[in-house]
């Protein structure tokens, strides 16, 4: 009656083969590794890329045990930290800006190991060090900086219809425009509903004149909002790359917040400066009359200044500044619609709409440059040539090379500066040394707790108390390759929640063992006993592990952060340990006891 | 045959019944006084503000920190030593305005340039809306599982088995707050998973009671009620002692070398695994009693199993 069929001890063999191939990461370790990647999201890491490393290390005379391109990005492991540190700098000054180079850590398990998707478990940020920034985006900023807009595009297109108006004023996110007669503010609604259909427009009659209130629709609110979000993790992600982060994680998370964790750093108030810096936007012209020959020496003329082109090239730009990129409301690509050629559309605010026909008016066939500025630094986007005088404030650049550039410069010009400020509503930071060593308290309060157990299990029930302390090793073996597999973030609460379910995974056995003692009291053979003893704990170990997962899965709902690490160690704890304490126990039971047809004597 | 409780007689828990109510009752008020005079020390997780563990090379002269911190104008900070004369643990209280987030820079720029070999080892810093976000999702979290519990014994058994051992791991619930009240201890994210954690661990032991009651009441006919209970606390003692034993262990194991970060966790942990013995044995079968659970709530069902083994 104890006996599995041959396909139980397969099953079981195959799970204990896999769990023990997705530990195995876990022991090997991790080497030094420089990374590098395309500091521009839009940019794919290639062999090309592979080799340009490959040639400037071996000229640097650095010796490295491999180079690896993996996702976008490629990695180069060294033998130590000064060797990786060496390796940094050389792959950043023959990389160029283009690409983030940063130290980083990567798992020294064999190459066949990682082929097959084994890696070891990723750490949380209380385990490696770290920062953890939750960020709030002011959206009320947002939808006001919205209204400022219109507060400016009211003005311009009812001059341009000439229709008088009297004062525009801003009442939080609503727009007030004043009239003298009701005819004027009809005709101003119908106008305007025509050219911004976002809005809603509400006239009033007051004793002293007309009115029309015009609010963004809900719909468009929701759009302001969800733009600004974007926008923000967008400037953000540019920002994070310059940090040199290996893994940066940057997420959406709610309506109006971003996720940022950055492993690894250690100078925290650069982080947060450079998380919290605004960038901005100008538009200049360029100085057409420069010495092409002194402008490539980078000798700037009187009066210019010379900043280098996205391709790298410098261009001579005039001081005076035209327009900022406050004046700019939106950019994206499209195509030029006579010519079909990859373009991106601008728009501008009403003021800068106003500035823009006057200079484009005067400077047709000259070049204007877009520039971002961040720390100080400047680099020309892009450098149109004027065709046209430009009124109404929609702007489209064509000679863009592809749809790939438009998009790239559409997203820099909306980029360079936060749609909305963000603050930072939450911040985690674990020194390195300080994960260091939750790492190893979490280690050594899983082995000697688990130490105690076993030695307990084996004095009090002997040879029982063995198979019930090897199936807690085993569910230890599969909760770490569980957690390997599916790449679950491990916290030290998740540590904790580990030795917990160790305590707790032996309450199986403990029910089980118990079981057969007292079947075996009441006088049943061992073997009856055994079958009884399992059978019938079996209903009671299902009952108290679901109440448990019912705790778990609540924590995973509503936990955030480190108590969702907990929570979902917990809850994989508990299946990994009903199948360890109940079915491989019970094969090695049967095993050693099932053959026996006279078994006498049972050692529990 | 190595065994700690060899009863061989059933031991009479239900005729203590008044003893162990008093007992509970008096600890529970006694936690209750503790939270409503005291209140729980919540941690930043909860209040917002701003918690720094900084490490210094020799022993931190504490006074000197203080009055280097004075000195950058931030109010109320508290400067205590934790875990070893070295280690330092500054905590500020929750600010309005964007600056609150620069706290620890100033901090930590003030400390460095008195003493350049302070390290930062952690910056805890909660924004006072996020606090209350996390302080009401804990809330709502004790709320679903216990209700959730309720419902799988409810499912599982009985009600009157259900609003038993629910009571019997509210007391539990309680009396840890209470503790941590009473002494004052910070009660942060990771204790409150602690807290839940037991929740469920706990009603674990009032379901082995419960399974072995309902067992009872099948196989021991003409038993009365109390003796029913009381033969399957006594049966299932051993295994209680074994398996919180166990789970202690371990819970010690983090107590000792899990340092301060799991420091506060494993002690609610141990008095959840303490009160948890005592509440499913003396507080959850009484209760059960006392809500009149009897056998024709189970006849059915038996009979019509022993029909199909017959």
């Amino acid at each position: 009656m104890n006996r599995y069929p041959l396909w139980k001890y397969i099953l079981i063999g195959i799970t204990l083969v896999v769990a023990f191939l997705y530990t195995l990461p876990n022991f090997f370790g991790e080497v030094p590794a420089v990374q590098a990647s395309p500091a521009r999201a839009t940019e794919q890491a290639d062999t090309a890329l592979l080799g340009r490393a490959e040639t400037a290390l071996k000229a640097a005379g650095l010796a490295y045990s491999g180079l690896e391109l993996t996702g976008n990005s490629i990695k180069v492991r060294l033998a130590s930290t000064d060797e990786q540190i060496k390796a940094k700098d050389v792959l950043q000054t023959a990389l160029g800006d283009g690409y983030t180079v940063a130290l980083n850590l990567v798992s020294a398990s064999p190459r066949w190991l990682t082929s097959i998707g084994s890696l070891p478990m990723y750490l949380g940020l209380d385990l490696r060090g770290g920062v953890h920034f939750l960020l709030e985006v002011d959206m009320k900023a947002a939808l006001d900086k919205a209204a400022i807009r219109y507060q400016g595009d009211f003005r311009t297109e009812l001059r341009g219809a000439k229709i008088r108006y009297g004062r525009i004023t801003r009442e939080g996110e609503a727009v007030v425009v004043h009239f003298a007669t009701r005819d004027q503010r009809d005709a101003a609604i119908e106008k305007l509903a025509g050219t911004f259909p976002d809005l809603t427009y509400t006239p009033a009659d007051q004793a002293d004149g007309f009115s029309l209130t015009a609010r963004l629709k809900p719909e468009a609110i929701k759009q302001v909002e969800t733009f600004a979000l974007q926008q923000n993790i967008t400037t953000l992600r540019n920002r994070v790359n310059e940090l040199g982060v290996a893994e940066p994680v940057i997420q959406q998370q709610g309506a109006n917040r971003v996720v940022v964790q950055l492993p690894g750093v250690q100078d925290t108030a650069k982080a947060k400066d450079i998380l919290g810096r605004t960038a901005t936007l100008e538009i200049r012209m360029v100085d057409e009359q420069a010495d092409p020959t002194l402008v490539s020496q980078g000798q700037a003329p009187f009066g210019d200044d010379i900043v280098p082109s996205r391709e790298g090239f410098p261009i001579a730009v005039k001081k005076d500044v035209m327009l900022t990129g406050d004046s700019i409301t939106d950019a994206s690509p499209g195509f030029d619609s006579t010519s079909g050629q990859a373009a991106v559309h601008i728009n501008l605010d009403g003021k800068g709409a106003r500035i823009f026909k006057e200079v484009t008016r005067e400077n047709v066939g000259k070049r204007m440059a877009i520039l971002l500025i961040e720390k100080g630094r400047a680099e020309a986007i892009t450098a149109p040539v004027i065709r046209e005088e430009i009124g109404g404030g929609r702007v489209q650049i064509t000679g863009m090379a592809n749809a790939q550039e438009a998009s790239d410069v559409a997203l820099l010009l909306r980029a360079g500066a936060l749609a909305a400020p963000m603050s930072i509503i939450e911040e985690r930071t674990v020194g390195p040394s300080m994960g260091a060593e939750n790492i190893e308290k979490g280690f050594h309060s899983n082995i000697w707790g688990f130490v105690a157990v076993v030695a307990f299990m084996t004095i009090y029930y002997r040879i029982f108390g063995m198979f019930s302390s090897l199936a807690l090793a085993i569910n230890g073996f599969f909760l770490i390759a569980l957690l390997s597999m599916i790449q679950a973030t491990l916290t030290l609460p998740g540590m904790a929640a580990i030795a917990l379910t160790l305590g707790m995974a032996i309450d199986a056995n403990v029910l089980i063992n118990e079981r057969i003692r007292e079947e075996l009291r009441n006088g049943a053979t061992p073997q009856a006993a055994i079958h009884a003893g399992y059978d019938r704990a079996w209903g009671t170990i299902l009952d108290s592990n679901l109440t448990t997962l019912i705790a778990g899965v609540a924590l995973f709902w509503l936990g955030s952060g480190p108590v969702r690490g907990f929570a979902v160690v917990l809850c994989l704890g508990i299946l990994t340990s009903m199948f360890s304490a109940v079915t491989v126990s019970r094969a090695m039971v049967n095993l050693t006891y099932g053959r026996k047809a006279r078994l006498s004597k049972v050692s529990i | 045959m190595l065994e700690f409780f060899p009863f061989k007689k059933t031991i009479p828990f239900m005729s203590w019944g008044k003893t162990t109510t008093f007992i509970s009752l008096v600890t529970f008020l006694f936690s209750v006084w503790a939270l409503w005079d005291r209140g729980l020390n919540l941690g930043v997780d909860f209040t917002g503000g701003t918690l720094i563990e900084v490490r210094t090379e020799q022993t931190a002269d504490l006074n000197r920190i203080r009055s280097t911190l004075e000195k950058t104008g931030l109010p109320e900070i508290s400067v205590q030593n934790f875990g070893s004369s070295r280690d330092v643990l500054i905590r500020l209280p929750a600010q309005a305005g964007a600056s609150a987030a620069q706290t620890s820079n100033t901090v930590m720029a003030a400390l460095q340039a008195d003493d350049p070999k302070i390290t930062l080892q952690k910056v805890d810093f909660v924004g006072p809306a996020v606090g209350k976000e996390l302080y009401d999702s804990g809330a709502l979290a004790l709320l679903v599982v216990a209700i959730g519990i309720m419902l799988y014994l409810a499912i599982r058994f009985e009600w009157r088995f259900a609003v038993a051992g629910m009571i019997a791991n509210m007391h539990d619930i309680v009396i840890i707050l209470g503790v941590f009240a009473f002494f004052q201890w910070e009660f942060t994210l990771t204790v409150l998973a602690g807290v839940l954690a037991i929740l469920g661990y706990s009603v674990n032991e009032s379901v082995v009671v419960f399974d072995r009651i309902r067992e009872n009441i099948r196989k021991m006919r003409g038993a009365t009620i109390p003796h029913i209970i009381d033969n399957a606390i006594t049966r299932t003692m051993s295994r209680t002692i074994i398996t919180h034993g166990s789970t202690q262990i371990m819970v010690l194991s983090m107590l000792f070398f899990g340092g301060e970060a799991l420091h506060n966790f494993a002690l609610a942990l141990t008095i959840g695994i303490m009160f948890g013995i005592y509440s499913s044995v003396l507080v959850a079968s009484p209760l059960l009693l006392m809500l009149g659970v009897k056998r024709e709530h189970f006849i059915k069902p038996v009979e019509k199993k022993e029909e199909a083994v017959v």
